[in-house]
């Protein structure tokens, strides 16, 4: 079984996802992260592929990229790096994309390579969920992989009840009109749009993303979805670490607490 | 047949590969533009404004010495005459009309040189409407005249600060600004790139290029169809806009002219065609400039509206099935053009267009064939890199 379905299967609230990007702060950090953040206590690993022109992402988030490319990284490398990884990690691990470079490696030979060094899922912000049936579900299927969609405070109820139908992991709630780590706390017109969309009743479970990055923020999302992503602010974290071990698990040790 | 099809594509290229947030914004035009843009009042106010603000039509121009010089009958399409210098504007009206139908309250937009920046500072002066324009902080400091028009007419003009800080990376912050603000925001595009249904929106509004020259060369030569339609190619809107009505038209010649920067392996190129591989940027499958490992390269030219790693997914279409011939075209050649061009005719054209002319030494043709160069711009803005250049 798929360790995402394994998960939610057994922990319905609270579930915590963090993202990071490869290669970032220094090429060979990838490992090291992923073990901190499992022991830190999280629930899902998800690694960013770093790209050039990542239009979903604000300003950590691109700069983390930047950084990771400068240093070296590509789709080779990081597979380079994962190669081996499930003796040490046991969490679900998905990698979050951009299309263009998944595209250049050969979709079939990425799906392939995903399955063998263990990976769960992808999260590819500008794969539309249409070509998305079209060209690559089954695909996706046949290695084993749970594709996420996302959906936004504008995403109607009809969108959001269709995009539940082709789900089969969890779905990534964007918290606001916004693009990654760009609003600080949450307000009570993002608590509606959680309230209506968790009333909706839908099969997939909800991990709510995008400005989540501290205990109250992870907290108040818990409410109202199975639980929260937090990327930039996990980013910062990294960028001023004297000590990545210590700082992951005492950054992660604040947010579940 | 080269049209667009249900979901957006040309043969393989185009789409709307989009961030979910997108959605909403992209579909909303994507269901109306067709029928606000066929409504007889879009029509009316379209077709007004771009006879009394904008000046059309623009003249379509023997151009006589320079016919003389390369042994054809070459005529220039002088979208340089169009109100702010170049036929950015042809699709900036255009995109303001519907958005005012659509309801929006704010315009957002990209540039590079900053053309298409004063295009939609301009249009939204002349509608009231509160505008924010992205551009590169490499480009606002070498296109600076443009960014003072920018806010002489009113916009606040943003730095993009990301990446190479060019066009690539003003198209992403505005694409940005808009998953930010998707409610009450138009974003206009201005070239024919982004996710469907912008490519063929924009060449819509351009396509009044062609119509132009249709009737014109049937009141000058007796004939609508040229044997060649040149256009330079950066995204292509000029280009999208001069071949629209001919695309389907096979005995009429369609020549694309890229910038080759410095030369088209030496690394500082924006041969797109030359260089590309197919993949997927700014929400369109098309051809780009990229690194093996799908990281976008930054290109080079010396004319920033044609210093873009990606072209319309139209024109990738037209590349593939070789409807299109595409010709690469070096800087110095370009700049050897304009200047020729401007001691010839008395035209000083923008550097963009001056690929175009140039292309008249990379093609084969017959003496007496008629020639149509889509002169897309004015060299106003340009006078510095003309001045720095020298040579004339």
């Amino acid at each position: 079984m798929n360790r995402i379905h394994k998960l939610f299967n057994t922990k319905k609230d609270r579930v915590l996802s963090i993202y990071f990007t490869a290669g970032f702060p220094k090429l060979e950090d990838t490992l090291p992260i992923m073990e901190a953040i499992q022991e830190g206590g999280a629930d899902i690993i998800e690694i960013g592929v770093p790209y050039s022109d990542p239009v979903a992402d604000g300003p950590t988030i691109q700069e983390s990229n930047m950084v990771a490319l400068e240093n070296g990284i590509s789709m080779k490398k990081l597979f380079a790096q994962l190669e081996g990884f499930r003796d040490k990690i046991q969490l679900p691990v998905v990698l979050m994309g951009y299309l263009n470079p998944i595209m250049q490696y050969g979709m079939e030979a990425f799906c392939k390579k995903c399955q063998e060094v263990g990976i769960d899922g992808l999260i590819l912000p500008d794969l539309p969920m249409q070509q998305y049936l079209d060209e690559y579900k089954e695909l996706f299927e046949q290695y084993g992989l749970v594709n996420t969609f996302l959906i936004s405070p504008q995403t109607s109820e009809s969108r959001i009840r269709e995009i539940d139908e082709h789900s089969n992991g969890f779905i990534y709630m964007v918290s606001s009109h916004s693009i990654t780590g760009a609003k600080a706390g949450i307000s009570e017109e993002q608590i509606a749009y959680f309230k209506r969309v968790k009333a909706m009743g839908l099969q997939n479970p909800r991990l709510i993303g995008f400005g989540i990055s501290d205990s109250e923020t992870f907290s108040k999302a818990s409410e109202y979805s199975n639980g929260a992503i937090i990327g930039s602010a996990f980013i910062k974290v990294l960028k001023n670490s004297k000590d990545l071990k210590q700082d992951i698990q005492a950054y992660l040790k604040e947010v579940l607490h | 047949m080269i049209k667009v099809d249900e979901k957006g594509f040309y043969g393989r290229f185009g789409g709307a590969y989009i961030p979910e947030m997108l959605h909403p914004n992209v579909e909303e035009l994507r269901e109306n533009y067709e029928s606000i843009m066929a409504s007889q009042e879009f029509q009316d106010e379209f077709r007004g404004l771009l006879k009394d603000y904008v000046g059309r039509p623009t003249p379509l121009y023997f151009a006589s010495r320079l016919s003389e010089k390369y042994g054809a009958k070459i005529y220039l399409k002088r979208e340089d005459l169009c109100h702010t210098g170049a036929h950015k504007v042809n699709n900036t009206i255009g995109q303001i009309i519907l958005a005012k139908k659509l309801g929006k309250k704010r315009i957002i937009a990209e540039t590079g040189a900053g053309q298409h920046g004063v295009a939609t500072a301009t249009v939204c002066a002349l509608m009231g409407m509160e505008c924010t324009v992205y551009m590169g902080e490499v480009d606002i400091a070498r296109q600076h005249p443009n960014v003072e028009r920018m806010k002489i007419l009113g916009a606040t003009v943003v730095p993009a600060t990301s990446g190479s800080k060019t066009l690539k990376d003003a198209t992403n912050e505005a694409m940005r600004a808009w998953i930010n603000n998707p409610v009450d925001t138009h974003y206009i595009i201005g070239s024919v790139v982004g996710p469907h249904p912008y490519p063929e929106m924009v060449a819509r509004f351009q396509s009044v290029i062609s119509e132009e020259i249709k009737w014109q060369l049937k009141e000058k030569e007796g004939r609508e169809n040229p044997d060649i339609v040149i256009a330079c190619v950066g995204g292509g809107s000029n280009a999208a806009g001069a071949f629209y009505h001919y695309y389907n038209t096979p005995e009429v010649r369609l020549v694309a002219a890229e910038a080759a920067g410095l030369g088209v392996s030496s690394g500082k190129s924006a041969a797109t065609t030359a260089l590309g591989t197919p993949g997927i940027l700014h929400g369109s499958k098309t051809i780009l400039m990229q690194t093996e490992d799908g990281q976008v390269v930054e290109p080079h030219s010396i004319s920033a509206g044609l210093d873009y790693p990606g072209i319309g997914p139209v024109h990738a279409h037209l590349f593939d099935v070789g409807r299109g011939e595409f010709v690469a075209v070096e800087d110095k050649d370009a700049m050897a053009a304009g200047i020729e061009l401007s001691k010839l005719e008395g035209i000083i054209p923008a550097i963009e267009s001056a690929h175009a002319l140039y292309a008249l030494n990379l093609i084969e043709y017959a003496k007496d064939d008629v020639i149509v160069i889509n002169l897309s711009g004015r060299g106003d803005k340009d006078l510095d890199t003309y001045i720095k250049w020298g040579k004339y």
